[in-house]
């Protein structure tokens, strides 16, 4: 998909404390549709869906005083795209110590937008044991979807053009908090 | 990423790091349910064994069957090889059977570079001749940083036959470019002429073990043929043995840390005494295992993208 | 036939009308055929000591005639052509037939070298004296390829030629200090893992003969020197007034051990390329004299046998069409220096009167070849009149190219083309 160039102009969506108060949301519904997080494991999906794994598994602690699992699920191997691209190194993957079988799974990650990365993390999690349900939590959804793949959980809807990009920038990361909308036209 | 892994030198630090990693998330793999990964789906990998080497030939066919690759084994016994076929035809053929990867096994230094003027794919040298054997030292490499925690730094003793070993040439080039200060030990008549300047400069050369070892992190012993006799390189096995085997007195020598490596096959009572070789100060069992982990790495980091 | 070369420089001299008439150079002719000749050198046609034509044994490599072609392409005008043929050329019947093929292509002298031992095994002298005293008279024996490495064979090999003004021209190479060498024993080998041939080996029987041709009086020719401490036995040896001489090919006098890197075998060769010290040892000794000539160690390689592994590969590279370039881009026009060293002293090491002859002069036999200084070609083995391919110059850039050579008054090469 084309990128925008890198001095396209950029509006920002979501900062500092919208982004926090997005995560709270996310972390209450959580809560609320999962019956107060048992038998639940989060799991992020590298880069950016780590720290917000970790950020929600600490506000459902702040809120309930619940300890969810936290880990991490890479999908490089399982890309359907891993060839069409230079070799890209590997995230983390690393599953709490309890594991996943008979769990409910939620799989983190910043944008949602054709589906491929979630396919690619539940052919990962096939080979990873069998969770009791998989479900999804997203910061971002900005539509497009090229396969039949809904989010459970979603901070925000931003309808896009194919020529914009999402940039979501995270503290743990890149230093901040915020949600760009970078490119298309104006 | 690089294309071919024919010799240590191919790679940088940055490389070398890239795959240790890689092959650290690989390592995860062998405590799953499913140990098999699909990235490399579809793509072929030879393996072109011109010398008998089961451990090496199965553990890289274990690591492309992990990443999903279609494998063939191609030995030199009982093939075309043995009516005289050429290197080059074979390669054709290999090249016409559409081989993403070869991964070679020959007699001859040099034979994957040669190889990789045939065949479209990316040769993986599997040690050729007395050359070099790239993937064993990443191996060692591994093993090294998953004992000792870093390479850079770390003083690792390479002891015996220098003169013949692919091991030791392709563990200089790679543990100098990681960080390490590497000393060869071994008699003079083992040690090749102008070892620094031909591999790398901060290289050291001892012709005594003794005063080697306290101040070693690492103590890497080399198989010894003894056929080496016959060639005058040493006067007797008990000879050797005396001057240059690690025994259980000379190991306590060792500081605490210090671990023992050998790449295999060993030659009990020659270099290495089955105490030694045993202890848990030797990573001898690790260093198989790991093998499989830095070969899935080196395939998937050569072939997984574009 | 007759010819005039109008405006030629014999030896870089001012130009001057050359004519040849009836295979000598001579006083001008009427209607002699007109060559414009300016700009262009005459040299006395080169003499190669120590050529390979594989005729008999080897003809998918060379044959005399390819070689012979290749020679007048490279301005030569007489080659010996080396034993190490199938079978060798260690009888008088075997000589006499390479020296017949030579005569029937006729594009320059084929000179036979005579093995020195039966089947050059190194355990028994041939019958020297018989191919002496054949048709093919040869006066150079040689097992190269090959030692002679007993010493007291050597010693009677030595004493044994006296009888007939014949020399030994010895490959050195102890060995025992050589068993599966590769390459040069140095920095490169101990990288590429391939096993050393260290300059010892070729400096301790150069050491040992020049003592044995000393103690017995006799002639001695040393093949293809190829590092500084032969050169500094030579020197010593020369000093002492040992009737000793020495060639140096042209590839050691430019390549070093470093091409093997990439492990190509067309840079395999025995003795094998060495350091930047030794070519500039040897450059030296060429000039100084030490080494005589310069011979090119022609050795074609049929394809199959340089396209495999480093160490399956034979050992040799070809060498008559580039030898002149190769030692112009190295010493640049010294035109009296190449005469001697590449036609002058060969000739007369080898025992060919009419070679090497003084071209200012009416009644020397017209054996010449006409370069072009000015000219430089990219190096194209697929141009090359071997039927071998195994050059390791192809994609050099070189100074220099053959117009035209011509053996007793005939022209073998006009325009830079063979004639036949």
């Amino acid at each position: 998909m084309a990128q925008p160039r890198a001095d396209a102009p950029s509006k920002i969506i979501l900062a500092g404390s919208d982004l926090h108060r997005v995560v709270d949301r996310i972390a209450h519904q959580i809560l609320e549709k999962t019956s107060g997080a048992t038998g639940t494991v989060l799991l992020g999906i590298p880069t950016r869906g780590v720290p917000l794994a970790h950020r929600l598994a600490a506000r459902i602690h702040a809120f309930e005083g619940v300890d969810v699992p936290v880990g991490s699920l890479d999908i490089t191997l399982y890309r359907d795209d891993l060839r069409l691209q230079a070799t890209r190194a590997l995230g983390r993957t690393e599953l709490p110590a309890g594991g996943i079988d008979g769990l409910r799974v939620i799989l983190v990650d910043d944008v949602l937008f054709s589906g491929r990365s979630v396919r690619a993390a539940l052919d990962a999690l096939k080979d990873l044991g069998r969770p009791s349900s998989v479900q999804l939590a997203v910061l971002v959804d900005r539509g497009h979807r090229q396969l039949p793949i809904r989010a459970d959980y979603v901070g925000k809807n931003i309808p896009t053009a194919l020529s914009e990009s999402v940039k979501v920038a995270l503290t743990e990361i890149d230093g901040a908090d915020e949600v760009k909308l970078i490119g298309g036209l104006t | 990423m690089i294309k071919h892994l024919r010799s240590a030198a191919d790679l940088d630090a940055a490389t070398a790091t890239l795959i240790l990693d890689t092959a650290a998330e690989m390592a995860a793999l062998s405590g799953r349910e499913v140990k098999k990964l699909p990235a490399l789906r579809g793509r072929t990998v030879v393996n072109l064994f011109y010398e008998d080497s089961t451990r090496t030939r199965i553990s890289f066919e274990a690591a492309a069957k992990r990443l999903s690759a279609d494998v063939i084994n191609f030995s030199a016994k009982g093939s075309s090889v043995s009516k005289g076929e050429s290197l080059k035809d074979t390669a054709l053929t290999l090249q016409a059977m559409g081989a993403d990867a070869v991964v070679i096994r020959h007699s001859a230094s040099g034979a994957p570079h040669r190889l990789a003027n045939w065949v479209d794919g990316s040769v993986v040298n599997a040690g050729d001749g007395t050359h070099e054997h790239p993937t064993q030292a990443l191996l060692d490499a591994y093993t090294m940083r998953s004992r000792l925690g870093r390479l850079d730094g770390l003083k690792v003793a390479i002891v015996g036959d220098v003169l013949h070993s692919r091991v030791a040439r392709s563990n200089v080039l790679l543990l100098t470019t990681l960080g390490a200060d590497v000393t060869l030990v071994g008699p003079p008549t083992l040690i090749p002429l102008d070892v620094a300047a031909a591999l790398s400069k901060s290289t050291k050369v001892s012709y005594d073990l003794d005063s080697v070892l306290p101040d070693s992190d690492v103590v890497m012993m080399l198989r010894v043929q003894t056929e080496r006799m016959q060639d005058s390189y040493f006067p007797s096995a008990r000879e050797y043995s005396r001057r240059y085997g690690l025994d259980m007195p000379r190991m306590r020598k060792l500081p605490e840390h210090a671990v023992v490596m050998h790449p295999g096959p060993m030659n009990r009572g020659m270099e290495i005494a089955p105490e030694v070789a045993d202890s848990p100060r030797s990573t001898i069992v690790e260093q198989v295992a790991n093998g499989v982990s830095v070969r899935m790495a080196v395939l998937y980091l050569l072939l997984g993208g574009k | 036939m007759a010819y005039l070369l109008k405006g030629v420089s014999i030896l870089g001299a001012a130009p001057t009308d050359l004519y040849i008439n009836d295979g000598v150079i001579s006083a001008p002719v009427p209607d002699a055929e007109v060559i414009d000749a300016a700009g262009l050198v005459a040299l006395p046609g080169l003499v190669d000591v120590h050529t390979h034509l594989r005729e008999p044994g080897r003809e998918d490599a060379e044959t005399v005639e390819t070689g012979s072609r290749a020679a007048a392409l490279g301005g030569y005008t007489a080659v010996c052509a080396m034993a190490n043929t199938s079978p060798v050329a260690d009888t008088a019947g075997v000589v006499e037939q390479v020296w017949r093929l030579g005569r029937e292509a006729g594009l320059v002298d084929v000179q036979p070298i005579g093995a020195v031992t039966v089947g050059l095994a190194g355990k028994q002298m041939a019958e020297l004296g018989a191919m002496a005293s054949s048709a093919a008279d040869v006066r150079i024996f040689s097992d190269d390829g090959f030692c002679v490495a007993d010493p007291k064979l050597m010693r009677r090999a030595l004493e044994y030629v006296k009888a007939f003004d014949g020399v030994i021209a010895q490959h050195a190479e102890e060995p025992r200090l050589t068993e599966g060498a590769q390459m040069h024993e140095g920095e490169v080998s101990t990288r590429l893992g391939l096993t050393g041939w260290p300059a010892v080996a070729e400096e301790a029987i150069i050491a040992r003969d020049v003592l044995l041709a000393e103690h017995v009086g006799s002639r001695l020719h040393v093949c293809h020197v190829s590092t500084a401490g032969s050169v500094e036995v030579l020197r010593q040896a020369k000093a002492r007034g040992v009737r000793v001489t020495a060639e140096v090919t042209p590839h050691h006098l430019l390549l070093t051990d470093e091409r093997a890197e990439g492990y190509d075998p067309v840079f395999k060769v025995n003795p094998p390329l060495r350091t930047r010290s030794d070519v500039e040892a040897l450059r030296q000794a060429l000039l100084d004299g030490v080494i005589d000539v310069v011979a090119t160690d022609h050795a074609p390689h049929a394809v199959q046998d340089k396209e495999c592994e480093w160490s399956y590969a034979r050992p040799g590279m070809l060498g008559l069409e580039t030898a002149l370039p190769i030692v112009l881009s190295v010493f640049g026009p010294k035109w009296d220096l190449i005469a001697d060293r590449m036609s002058i002293a060969p000739a007369r090491i080898a025992g060919l009167d009419g070679h090497g002859g003084d071209l200012t002069k009416a009644g020397t036999p017209a054996n010449l070849t006409l370069v072009d200084p000015s000219v430089q070609r990219v190096v194209d083995p697929a141009e090359l009149a071997s039927i071998s391919r195994n050059t390791p110059y192809a994609g050099m850039t070189l100074p220099g190219r053959i117009v035209a050579t011509f053996l007793r008054g005939e022209a073998t090469v006009l325009d830079g083309k063979a004639v036949k």
